[in-house]
Order: C-alpha cells, then structure tokens, then sequence
C-alpha cells in the first residue's frame, strides 16, 4: 500500500486531502455522510470575535464552471465555537485548522489567543484573504507591510502552526507568500476565491446583494495551478493547494505544482463524498505509477 | 437521519403540460422515512452550465417499491435539462433533505395554499394529514387552468378549491382573493408553500385571523445541506439556512417585509 502521509511543519496528516474553510460547515454536518476521520484535516468555517450574521441573500450565484458567493463570513464569534461547537468536534480523529478572521490585527490576535487553548485545533489559517468583507479580510492579504504586520502580530500569539490564506487578487502572489514566511508563517494556502460578479440582463441588476464576490470552482483551477507553482519555486514552507478541485487527477496536479497538500472546496456541495474518493483515487493513481510515497510528488513537474 | 447519495433511474417522466414535469425514479438502496416538506439534491448533468445540484420538494415516495418521484416546472437551465430525461436514465439524488411541516396534535382543520411550483410538497402532507383525521381544503391558484395540476391527487385527502387569475379554471383573480377567505375561518393552522408575495399575502392573512402559519421557502442554494451558508433567510435569531434549519418555517418567526 502505498503511503499517503504528508508532513506541514510538524502536522503529520493521514494523508494530503483536507477541506477548505467555508465549504464544510464546522463539520458537524458532514458526519451525516461519512466518517470524517478518514480527512487529511478539516479546515472549519472562518471565525471571528463577535458574532456576524453574513451579507444579505442572494449570496451565491452559479457561473460557467464554478460559482461566485459573497457569504461574508457568517459565524457566531469565537467563543460560541469554543462552548458550543469545539465540545462536539474534539473527538475526531483528525486536524481540526481554525480559519481565522479579523476585521483589524487586534482582532486577529484575539481569536487566535483563544484558540491556544483548545488541544484539538491543531493548527491556524490566518485568512487574509477573504473578498466578502468591508473591513479587514483581504484588504490586509493584497499589499505586503500589512500581510507582515498581521502575520507578525498572530505568529506571537499563536501557539500552534500557522497557515496564512492567500488571495489571488494581488500582482505577485510570489512575493506575498515570500512576505508572509518572513513573518513567521509554517504553510501557506493558495488561492481563496477571485473576485469576481454575475450579472441579471434582465433586471439590469448584480445577482450578488454585495455586487461582487469570489469565485470558485473548476473554472479557476487553471489560475490556482500556476499561482501554486509560483509560490513553490519562491518559498521553503509548505503549500496546501486550493482551487476548484474536484477529482483526484485534479488533486495529483497540485501536487505536482508543489502543493505538499489540497483543500477540496466547491467541489463539497456537489458531491459530499468527493473528498473520500480523491483519497482512493491518489492512492490508485500511485499504486499505477509504482510510486512508494505521495511525498514524492510534491513539486515533481517535469518542465 | 440516513441519507441516500445515489444513483437512481428513471422509470417516468411525464409532462401534462408544456414546461411541467411529473419524474419518478427508482432507488438502488432502501429509502429512508420521508416528512412532509422534506426535498432533495439533484445532480442535473454537473456540465459548465448546470454546474451545481438543484433542490426539488419531493413529491411522493413508495417505499415498497422503492420510488421517488418529483415535480419539476421548467424556470431554468437545470429545470429544462431535467424534462429531457428519459426512462432508463440514471440521476443522482441527495435526500432526504431539510425539516419538515410539523402537524400540531390538536389540529382538527387545515388549509393548504399553494401556487406555481409550490404544490410539491402537499401530497406527502395531504397523506400524513389524513392518517390523523384531520380535515383539508387544499387551495390551489395559478394563471390559468393549465398551471392546476394534481387536482385529482389531492381530493384524496380533502376538498380542492382552485383561483386562476384569468378565471379558466375555480374562481377568478388571485389566490388570496378567494371567496373562502371572506367566510368562516374555521382552521386550525395554514400551510403555504409558492411565490414568495403569495406566501406573504398568506401569512399576512393568517396572522389576521390569529391562525398560526408554516411556510416552505425555496432560496437559491449551493449546497442544500447545510455547508455553504447561501440559501439564508433573515430570522428573528439571525440569518438562518433555508436547507437545514428549513425550508418549512413558521412565518412568526421569519423577518419578512409585508
């Protein structure tokens, strides 16, 4: 059998499939599905200090190949995750990642400080990168100082290893990910979703309440492939790969892109069980190419 | 609650009218219980264009026989793409999905009022409401006489009233307009399920007579269960998914703008 563990910092994960912030819930609701144990990792619905209720509906609209939401970070603020939803998730055997929010640094580092408790959020992603918010969010993920700043400012806090989220929305994403190992980041996760809008010709109105929002999906896998192989020729830390994944050859692409890891995403809502059945295919993929490790492909592009 | 994920095949699917569907699929796997409200997640073709499933109210269920079967009225791209579906096609569906419409134990009388695609629902409903004598008037309202559909199904379970705005079928004008609402109001509850001005013209009446009133909302979504945060509607305890903590809400309870 072939071995499917990978290694981010010192996280060791049963394998490189995990599930992106925003696309899973806190979990919870997937256990209906299946045994979610069998994940590299989970990556929970972004968190912030207080309690948000999100942009108004419509919040989604389905475009070629993917689909743009402006969700804009609805959750119940960080200490009902710590009261009510930690207690119900702690017993899975598997790394829950917090997706961290802040609409300044001061909130960042609070959330963060808060989560240094919890044994079973075993790592942070610091997401600098999300497009749903008018304060915060990608604002601080799209120019470099302020990346560094609140980089700098949760790596002091923090605890546990580090992932900061990067947007797509910048002109070297390269250089943010350089930007953000300097200040301490353990991993880097690429890309959360290009900003993006749909429009009704009918109405002459945005289907989105917020007008813009991100986009994800196949239809920015191609984007995500390069902005992925970019940053492994310009960083030493490893890469969890996201964007539009939805089988286990798109996976495999990743990883040959430099991705030490993926996140599936959209592809979630589509297929509950997608996520169990890019782990079989990676495995099969590997037992047909006689290749021991899935290690052994991180960044095994042959240019 | 068990759900399936699975492919089913099509054992029918037959259109009455143009743009309207009746599609009944055959499960692979036992079906699991079913309530009244409850819907599933269609994987239409997953193609660029209908990329994402799509939710549909489930309209009956024979567990014996291990059927499912939908209404579908053509809106959009999906909707289309689901009437060209021929028997011996294979669909994968997600169910069951979301709550249910709740039956009160005091519940003697009912009224059903449904319009457009909103009759989905009201079959399993009429069902389980006639397990329990209760008594109900199912109120249909459409444009015209070609948008009546299951007449015949819900007498089963009760009196059907019909309302078409160009008067081809029951009484002419809109459904809130009937001439029952103007006499005795002697119901124990109103269940609604259609475009959202009717629902809350009903609601509105409803609330009027002191009537409480469950309706079943039908928001856009990405997922259906409960991940994704984009079918929310606004409550009185914050926005709340129409997939899971719905569809079926009791108005009260709902921020809606009457």
């Amino acid at each position: 059998m072939a071995n499917l563990n990978v290694k981010i910092h010192n996280l060791e994960l049963r394998n490189p499939v995990t599930v992106a912030s925003g696309t899973f819930g806190f979990g919870e609701e997937m256990a209906e599905f299946f045994d979610l144990n069998r994940l590299g990792g989970i990556f929970v619905k972004g968190l912030t200090v207080k309690n948000r209720e999100g942009n108004d509906y419509p919040r989604m609209a389905e475009t070629p190949s993917g689909m743009l939401n402006s969700v804009g970070l609805q959750n119940k603020g960080i200490d009902y995750f710590i009261d009510k939803i930690y207690p119900n998730i702690k017993h899975l055997d598997t790394h829950i990642i917090a997706n961290v929010n802040g609409g300044t640094i001061e909130e960042y580092v609070e959330v963060t400080e808060k989560l240094n408790d919890l044994e079973k959020v075993t790592a942070i992603e610091l997401n600098i990168s999300c497009p749903n918010v008018k304060q915060g969010g990608m604002l601080f993920g799209i120019s470099c100082p302020s990346a560094i700043a609140v980089t700098e400012a949760v790596r002091k806090a923090c605890k546990k290893t580090l992932i900061v989220k990067l947007s797509p929305n910048v002109t070297d994403i390269a250089e943010m990910a350089q930007a953000v190992e300097g200040a301490g980041a353990d991993s880097v996760s690429l890309i959360n979703t290009l900003l993006g809008m749909a429009i009704n010709a009918e109405t002459r109105k945005p289907v989105l309440s917020t007008v813009t929002g991100g986009l994800s999906g196949p239809a920015i896998k191609p984007v995500a492939l390069r902005m992925v192989w970019k940053v492994y020729k310009a960083v030493k830390i490893p890469i969890f790969g996201i964007g539009g994944i939805m089988n286990a050859t798109d996976a495999i692409e990743f990883i040959l892109a430099g991705s030490t890891a993926i996140q599936v995403g959209t592809a979630n809502f589509i297929d509950p069980l997608v996520s169990l059945k890019i782990i079989d295919g990676i495995e099969e993929y590997l037992h047909r190419h006689n290749i021991d490790t899935v290690a052994e492909l991180v960044g095994a592009l042959e240019v | 609650m068990t759900k399936v994920i699975a492919d089913h095949i099509v054992i029918n699917n037959s259109s009455p009218v143009e743009g309207h569907y009746f599609i009944k699929l055959l499960s692979p796997v036992e079906i699991p219980e079913i309530n009244p409200g409850n819907f599933a997640e269609i994987l239409v073709d997953n193609t660029p264009e209908v990329f994402l499933r799509r939710p549909f109210s489930i309209l009956d269920v024979d567990y014996e026989k291990r059927w499912i079967s939908f209404y579908v009225k053509v809106i959009g791209n999906g909707s289309k793409r689901l009437g060209y579906l021929n028997k011996g096609d294979k669909v994968n569906l997600i169910y069951p999905l979301g709550n249910s419409y709740s039956i009160p134990v005091n519940a003697k009388k009912v009224l059903i009022v449904m319009g457009g695609s909103g009759i989905a629902p009201f079959i399993l409903l009429g069902k389980e409401l006639i397990k329990r004598n209760v008594k109900v008037v199912f109120l249909l309202g459409g444009r015209s006489s070609k948008e009546i559909l299951l007449t015949d199904e819900f007498s089963k379970y009760g009196e059907v009233m019909v309302m078409t705005e160009d008067g081809s079928a029951g009484e002419k004008g809109i459904v809130t307009d009937h001439s029952l609402f103007k006499s005795t109001f002697d119901f124990d509850l109103v269940y609604t399920c259609g475009p959202e001005p009717m629902m809350k013209a009903v609601a509105d009446i409803a609330g009027k007579r002191g009537t409480a009133c469950q309706a079943s909302l039908e928001n856009m979504m990405a997922c259906g269960f409960g991940i994704c945060l984009c079918c929310v509607t606004p409550t009185h305890e914050g926005n709340k998914r129409v997939c899971y903590e719905g569809p079926v809400f009791d108005v009260n309870y709902l921020k809606w703008q009457t």
